[in-house]
């Protein structure tokens, strides 16, 4: 065996140990938290845990079901309010902007999906949820606090814009730009000809975008939204500040409550015992969560380029 | 005569509709930028980085050791992320390019850029922090290298796989071995891609604050040893800001624009980089 023979050997097993490293990592993640949830799951059992309504620091007794429900309906909201926007923002910059303009456009809004998530939690924290508080929250409560069942859920209960409302929001700025560079891509994949073509028969620019683009480029931004939808879930500083992390039952949409990364950002680093083997439990099902998401997501993202 | 009328409205309300969408998000997200430069500048001055923090209430206080604590962390994360990244993603697109071993490698690395990182920083408490008795600079580091590792591995294998393969036979042909190769010819021919990926993780990792918290957590007092908790920009903005004194959230604003300013800048020169080869 001559030198270089061994030396090519040694390289060769060493790229291949980082690359089973990067496997092992993702691997361990998963073990280290599933055994650092064991003791909650054992002692609550996985049932009475995911659907269990107490967070009770004197009892000890835990569940998930807040933090879970403020997960789902941040994130929907959210969705909600961040896919027609971004939707928009894609056609504009793919049918509308002057050519010129678009390059520019597509990096500003690129770079400002690289901003950290904590700079928009600061935002949101001083700029948006005093806003909100003082010109929205105010006026929908007077427009559908009546509303018999559900008018209580819009009125606003205590002060300061920390509520679970201003955290869907935060969320929902945040994942603009993701959604938004996903659906341009994903629009300026479908072909030119098929544009034409539709021009040709006479069609507007809305019925092309209507007809032709969306049908093209569904599964794309249906994909890029469940991936971002992702993003969401398991987003925690945005969220953090502003949500409030109160663990009480959810009377309104604007009163403080709690997410799944709220909690185990604000109660981490003082928990012990059962609370903290709680709080991995609830990194568990956030981790899932995600990768379930982003399996879904990036299948529906891929499916078309194959 | 009226269905193409009729059509013409509609078309325009669309097109209006999207125009007003994109100004509203873009609008809302120049907003955070002019809200993050006007109080961010207000706080700024030689006390920001020569002071460390003053006791709360006194004016005067600086971050000096936040500064030097986030250098530190992303320093050593890119350190143990980078080597380790490059050599993964080689072995993706050279040795192993055939193996179904490489592809799973892939598909989970693409999924790991995406985990949540306060899952990473509940990983890393768990076995560098807990067994260790206390936060530690080091599991911060930790915490950002399983951050920055999957992005330098997809990079190096998309722009090392995107190298001419007559280029490597060229050197095969020279007799040379496949290390050589690999170290000579492909590293070289795709150093400028793996560096751009390089400047972006690094702009990701400096952004983190949730795989800090429960690591190298934040200190008052000037510390570098990473055997403490060592300060970084990231929590500092997270534990001043909603604090209830004045010259905290001063110096959290000033830690904001800092953060800020540091992401953007490495995202433009990343993406000037890519322009450059591209003209090429």
């Amino acid at each position: 065996m001559s030198a270089d023979h061994r030396k090519n050997l040694l390289f060769k097993a060493l790229t291949c140990l980082a690359a089973v490293s990067v496997l092992g990592i993702v691997v361990g993640i998963l073990a280290v938290i599933l055994m650092e949830s064991f003791p909650a799951l054992k002692h609550f059992g996985i049932g009475a845990f995911l659907g269990g309504r107490d967070w009770n620091y004197t009892r000890e007794i835990y569940g998930a079901l807040r933090p879970l429900t403020g997960t789902v309906v941040s994130t929907g909201i959210a969705l909600l309010a961040a896919v027609p926007l971004s939707l928009g923002t894609a056609v504009f910059l793919t049918e509308i902007c002057p050519h010129r303009l678009r390059g520019a456009f597509g990096a500003a809004i690129e770079l400002l999906a690289a901003i950290p998530s904590i700079i928009y939690g600061m935002w949101g924290l001083f700029v948006l949820a005093p806003f909100l508080d003082e010109w929205v929250q105010p006026a929908v409560g007077s427009a559908l606090g009546g509303v018999p069942l559900i008018g209580s859920f819009f009125v606003t209960k205590s002060a300061g814009g920390v509520n679970l409302f201003s955290a869907s929001l935060v969320l929902a700025v945040m994942i603009i730009p993701f959604i938004t560079s996903i659906a341009r891509d994903a629009f300026e994949q479908v072909p030119d000809v098929l544009k034409e073509s539709s021009y040709a028969l006479g069609a507007t620019r809305w019925e092309t975008v209507r007809k032709v683009v969306s049908a093209q480029s569904a599964s794309a931004v249906g994909g890029g939204v469940i991936i971002a939808m992702g993003r969401a879930l398991g987003e925690t500083m945005a969220v953090a500040y502003v949500i409030g992390n109160r663990h009480a039952s959810l009377d309104s949409l604007f009163s403080p409550y709690t997410t799944i990364t709220s909690v185990i950002a604000n109660e981490f680093n003082e928990a012990g015992g059962i609370q903290l083997s709680s709080l991995f439990t609830l990194a568990l099902v956030l981790f899932i969560a995600n990768f379930l998401a982003l399996g879904v997501g990036r299948r529906l993202v891929k499916g078309k380029e194959k | 005569m009226t269905g193409i009328r009729k059509r013409k409205i509609n078309n325009a309300i669309a097109m209006g509709v999207a125009a007003s969408c994109a100004a509203v998000g873009l609008g809302l997200l120049l907003l955070i930028l002019y809200d993050v430069l006007k109080n961010g500048l207000s706080s700024f001055g030689w006390t920001l980085f020569a002071n460390d923090p003053a006791p709360p209430g006194m004016e005067g206080g600086g971050l000096r050791s936040a500064f030097l604590g986030q250098i530190l962390l992303t320093a050593a994360a890119l350190a143990a992320g980078v080597p380790a990244g490059v050599l993964a993603g080689t072995f993706l697109s050279e040795y192993g390019r055939n193996m179904k071993l490489s592809k799973i490698i892939s598909a989970v690395s693409d999924m790991a850029v995406s985990i949540p990182s306060i899952v990473t920083g509940a990983f890393v408490y768990a076995i560098l922090v807990k067994p260790f008795g206390g936060f530690n600079g080091w599991a911060g580091a930790a915490a950002l290298a399983i951050i920055v590792l999957p992005i330098i591995v997809r990079t190096t294998e998309s722009m090392t796989s995107m190298v001419p393969w007559s280029l490597r036979e060229a050197a095969f042909a020279l007799g040379a071995p496949y290390h050589k190769v690999i170290m000579g010819v492909v590293w070289r021919s795709a150093a400028g891609g793996i560096f751009t990926g390089v400047l972006l993780a690094a702009a990701r990792a400096a952004g983190e604050t949730a795989p800090l918290l429960f690591t190298s957590f934040n200190s008052g007092h000037f510390s570098l040893n990473m055997g403490r908790p060592v300060p970084s920009l990231t929590v500092t903005i997270y534990q001043y800001a909603a604090s209830p004194y004045e010259s905290w959230v001063s110096l959290a604003w000033g830690a904001a624009f800092a953060v800020t300013a540091a992401v953007l800048v490495l995202n433009v020169t990343g993406r000037l980089l890519i322009k450059l080869r591209q003209g090429k």
